[in-house]
């Protein structure tokens, strides 16, 4: 048994160690606000934090998750109202919206380590979260306003 | 979960019981001479609820183009409905909204006049209910915010204190339903708030591959590497070795023509994703891999050089563009050339069903939802009313969502196994087994007479059609195609002829987001651009005088018998030259052309009209390193009137992105008939950081009714960097990606 402590609750999964975290919280625990685009780690749709840190679900083995911390997108605010997810929202970032709850976690572990991230900073923190319809110049206005908030 | 499921079970309900709520029957007529479902039929599309609670079917698919935030808001608007305590109900597939088939970039153009119907018509209901109530006139009353006003008296019924009254009513016929004038229509036309953003950014909003039915398998198949092959040997020992894996599946081989019909192959069914991949991972499979297995890129690349330098089928003619080559004082030359592209929506293909002997089922992330139905009737041996095809969001689509094959792969499964089962396509899956956007290579040359004026253009086309998907034999671009911004181009040009000659298909072609636009507008734009070079002549008066004075393009003057024009007559959509100059003046005035030419900078534009709309793009590029940036982009055009303009502006920023990813670094290639790329490694696409710093959108409205959105803005982008890097480096690149592809991992 694999014990997973994900957004606050503990779920003990009779699972392969090998099996990524990804495939455990959408088709084990029916978390699906994480989503399942490349596999390789290349794309982060998948984006989940581990203590805290961004990492991409579709790679992470269930024996690197266990005891750690997980937090999914539904666990990233107790009512979907994150700094990030009302900026979100407020700039109409998502066109498709499939990519957009790794796209808020990535940005989210950003704004953590980095509260006012220039340009670069965001190049940088989110290049590897891919985007098919385009929003990267929302998704970059939207942080940016979070950051313009937590210099007020 | 905000599932579509139980939003759609309680609405069936309402409109089925009748209980404390009317629903509204709109007969939908398609404007006069469009292509339509030829038998309208009366639909469904509004529900005003005892609570007050007003429901609004979408029929079309979401899919980031923002139709949930657009349609049920001009029903909305006519209705007199106040927006927060509007519910929109995605449709299942269901022939009594007409046709659903999201793609064409047509959807409001469709819809926008049957919504105010429809919105006008409840309210209509509403107004006689409350008229009859208070014994008043009902010319004398008005319906807004939610409630029936009488001016006169002072006073109101709420829509929900009058929906149980107004659903005894006859429901009014749409020609006798009189719309709200202009100057009471203040929301639509503006930006309008994206209904779904909260369920998107939460995690909540329910795509293909987040459903979950009780005792739901999932599956995975290997399908053969080459289209058209088939399964020569079948080793599943370990696969089913695999904790987890419940059962290894053939499935039918592809016959030709591929239609539809999923690829075949062997399916590994599970309880999980990861066990179903596994398992897949396991299977030892030897492929026959049929006709199509000497298909390779580079060669047929040779091939289609080849065929544009000889003559072809003539589809567009006027004057005598072979005379006017051989005579001119000075003839240009070029040949361009467009790989095959993959649509990688960022949701790869996923589909849930569950089937008995009766009816079947679907959740689906489609395009088409009655194509998917038909499809999986088809494939089950049922009848379209026993297939019931439930609409999620789309995780893209860009075209690759109009083809069910997916959707009946789980149909397929789901009656073998006797249980729910879900298809999960992985990335690999989507790269390696696609409806390819036609690869192309068209050669185009131009005579010039003395003082340098184009007086011949002969452009030659070779590229595989999609008509091949359907028929199995179509052996090059079938004239439809030309619609494509070949048609409808304008040429102030004595002598122009157009040919499409001979290439074979050997891969499933499929639409991709402007389809044979992008090949079309990559050759045109880039070429008047190099006649300009090659003149000395500046880029953007070229362009303005091979279009020539602003006019409505004929049939007689293109040289065409007939122009499809995206099922739009030309009565209601004319080919205007006027309003495709407008946006090229539009964009280079708001750029500063000729002011960034002055200092140097490396400026490149293009022009297309495609769905029925005119975009101009100006790029900017610098070196950055060892490589070019495009450091800035300005995009202008006219689709005429909008709904959601938000939303609008949205589609155009996205659409300079997609079109950077094809101009950059798009390239499907096939070897020994199997595609050599596989994941977002060999096919990248555009990443944070690369796109272009600012991207300036200006929408015009230049006409009285609605073109398409999603799609124009796409063609203009390639070509217009393309140009932009010649003025940065003097050297013309005349191949998509501009930048080479990258190296592969087959």
């Amino acid at each position: 048994m694999i014990t997973l402590r994900v957004n606050g609750a503990e779920h003990s999964l009779d699972a392969d160690p090998d099996m990524p975290l990804l495939w455990a919280l959408r088709d084990l625990i029916g978390l699906t606000g994480t989503k399942y685009a490349c596999g390789e780690a290349l794309c982060g749709a998948c984006t989940v934090h581990l203590d805290g840190e961004a990492v991409r679900a579709c790679v992470v083995p269930l024996s690197r998750a266990a005891g750690k911390r997980i937090t999914t997108i539904e666990g990233l605010s107790r009512n979907g109202d994150h700094p990030l997810q009302q900026a979100w929202v407020e700039l109409a970032v998502p066109q498709c919206g499939f990519c957009q709850t790794g796209q808020i976690m990535s940005a989210a572990a950003l704004l953590a380590a980095n509260p006012t991230p220039s340009d670069e900073d965001i190049d940088e923190s989110m290049c590897g979260n891919l985007c098919r319809c385009g929003t990267y110049p929302r998704i970059r206005a939207a942080i940016h306003r979070v950051a313009e908030g937590t210099k007020r | 979960m905000s599932g579509f499921e139980i939003t759609r079970r309680t609405f069936v309900a309402a409109l089925g019981g009748a209980v404390g709520g009317f629903a509204l029957g709109v007969r939908l007529v398609p404007a006069a001479g469009e292509e339509a479902d030829p038998k309208p039929i009366p639909s469904v599309f509004v529900h005003v609820g005892a609570d007050g609670l007003v429901s609004i079917v979408c029929s079309r698919s979401e899919m980031g183009q923002g139709i949930r935030s657009s349609l049920p808001v001009v029903v909305a608007e006519e209705l007199g409905a106040s927006w927060n305590r509007v519910r929109v109900v995605q449709g299942d597939a269901d022939v009594r909204y007409g046709d659903q088939n999201t793609d064409g970039s047509r959807s409001v153009r469709h819809l926008w006049m049957s919504m105010r119907v429809a919105g006008a018509g409840a309210r209509s209901m509403l107004v006689a209910a409350a008229a009859a109530r208070w014994g008043v006139p009902a010319a004398r009353l008005v319906a807004r915010d939610h409630q029936v006003l009488d001016p006169e008296t002072g006073r109101s019924l709420s829509f929900g204190d009058l929906a149980v009254a107004a659903a005894a009513l006859p429901v009014p016929s749409p020609e006798s339903v009189v719309l709200r004038a202009d100057a009471e229509r203040t929301r639509v036309g503006t930006a309008l708030p994206l209904i779904d953003g909260p369920a998107y950014v939460t995690g909540q909003a329910m795509f293909g591959a987040d459903v979950r039915l009780p005792g739901m398998l999932t599956a995975v198949i290997a399908r053969p590497p080459v289209v058209g092959g088939a399964v020569a040997r079948l080793d599943d020992t370990a696969t089913l070795k695999v904790p987890g894996v419940r059962r290894v599946v053939r499935m039918p081989a592809l016959t030709f023509p591929v239609l539809f019909k999923p690829l075949g192959g062997v399916a590994v069914v599970a309880d999980h994703t990861w066990a179903a991949l596994r398992g897949r991972a396991a299977l030892v499979i030897d492929w026959n891999h049929g006709p199509h297995a000497a298909y390779d890129s580079a060669s047929y690349r040779d091939a289609l050089t080849a065929s544009v330098r000889a003559p072809g089928t003539v589809s567009r003619n006027t004057g005598d563009a072979d005379r006017g080559l051989a005579t001119a004082a000075r003839v240009i030359s070029a040949e361009y050339h467009v790989p095959h592209l993959s649509q990688s929506p960022m949701e790869p293909p996923a589909a849930v069903a569950r089937v008995d002997a009766k009816r079947c089922e679907v959740w689906a992330p489609t395009q088409d939802p009655q194509g998917a139905q038909a499809e999986v009737a088809k494939a089950l041996g049922l009848e379209p009313s026993q297939v019931t095809i439930h609409v999620t969001f789309l995780g893209g689509g860009f075209g690759r969502k109009s083809k069910p094959d997916f959707v009946v792969e789980a149909a397929l499964l789901a009656r073998e196994m006797g249980v729910p089962v879900r298809v999960q396509w992985t990335r690999d899956d989507d790269t390696r087994h696609g409806y390819y956007h036609s690869v192309a290579t068209q050669r185009l040359d131009a005579g010039l007479d003395a003082t340098g004026k184009v007086v011949a253009w002969r452009h030659r086309i070779a590229s595989p059609s999609i008509g091949w998907t359907f028929d199995g034999t179509a052996d090059r671009l079938d004239e439809g195609g030309l619609q494509q911004g070949v048609f409808d181009l304008p040429l102030a040009i004595p002598n122009v002829r157009v040919e499409r000659c001979p290439a074979e298909a050997h891969v499933r072609i499929g639409w991709l987001r402007s389809v044979y636009n992008i090949n079309h507008a990559f050759a045109v734009q880039c070429f008047i651009a190099e006649i300009a070079a090659a003149t000395g002549r500046d880029p953007r008066d070229m362009l303005l005088e091979v279009l020539g004075p602003a006019r409505i393009l004929s049939p007689a003057e293109a040289g065409i018998e007939k122009n499809d024009n995206y099922g739009a007559t030309l009565a209601e959509h004319p080919v205007d030259v006027g309003r495709l100059r407008r946006v090229v003046e539009d964009v280079t005035t708001r750029a500063g052309w000729d002011a960034a030419r002055k200092a140097g900078r490396a400026v490149g534009l293009a022009a297309h009209r495609s769905f029925l709309t005119y975009v101009a793009v100006v790029a900017a590029v610098s070196q950055d390193g060892d490589r070019p940036r495009v450091d800035e982009v300005w995009i202008t055009a006219d689709p005429g009137p909008v709904v959601n303009l938000d939303r609008v502006r949205s589609q155009f920023e996205g659409a300079v992105i997609f079109g950077l990813s094809a101009a950059l670094h798009g390239s499907i290639t096939a070897k020994g008939g199997a595609i050599e790329q596989a994941n977002f490694g060999d096919y990248p696409i555009v990443r944070m950081g690369e796109e272009p710093r600012k991207i300036h959108v200006e929408i015009l409205n230049g006409h009285r009714v609605p073109g398409g959105v999603g799609e124009p803005g796409v063609p203009p982008v390639a070509p217009a960097i393309a140009n932009a890097l010649f003025a940065l480096t003097g050297t013309r690149t005349r191949a998509l990606p501009l930048l080479g592809a990258p190296a592969t991992s087959a």
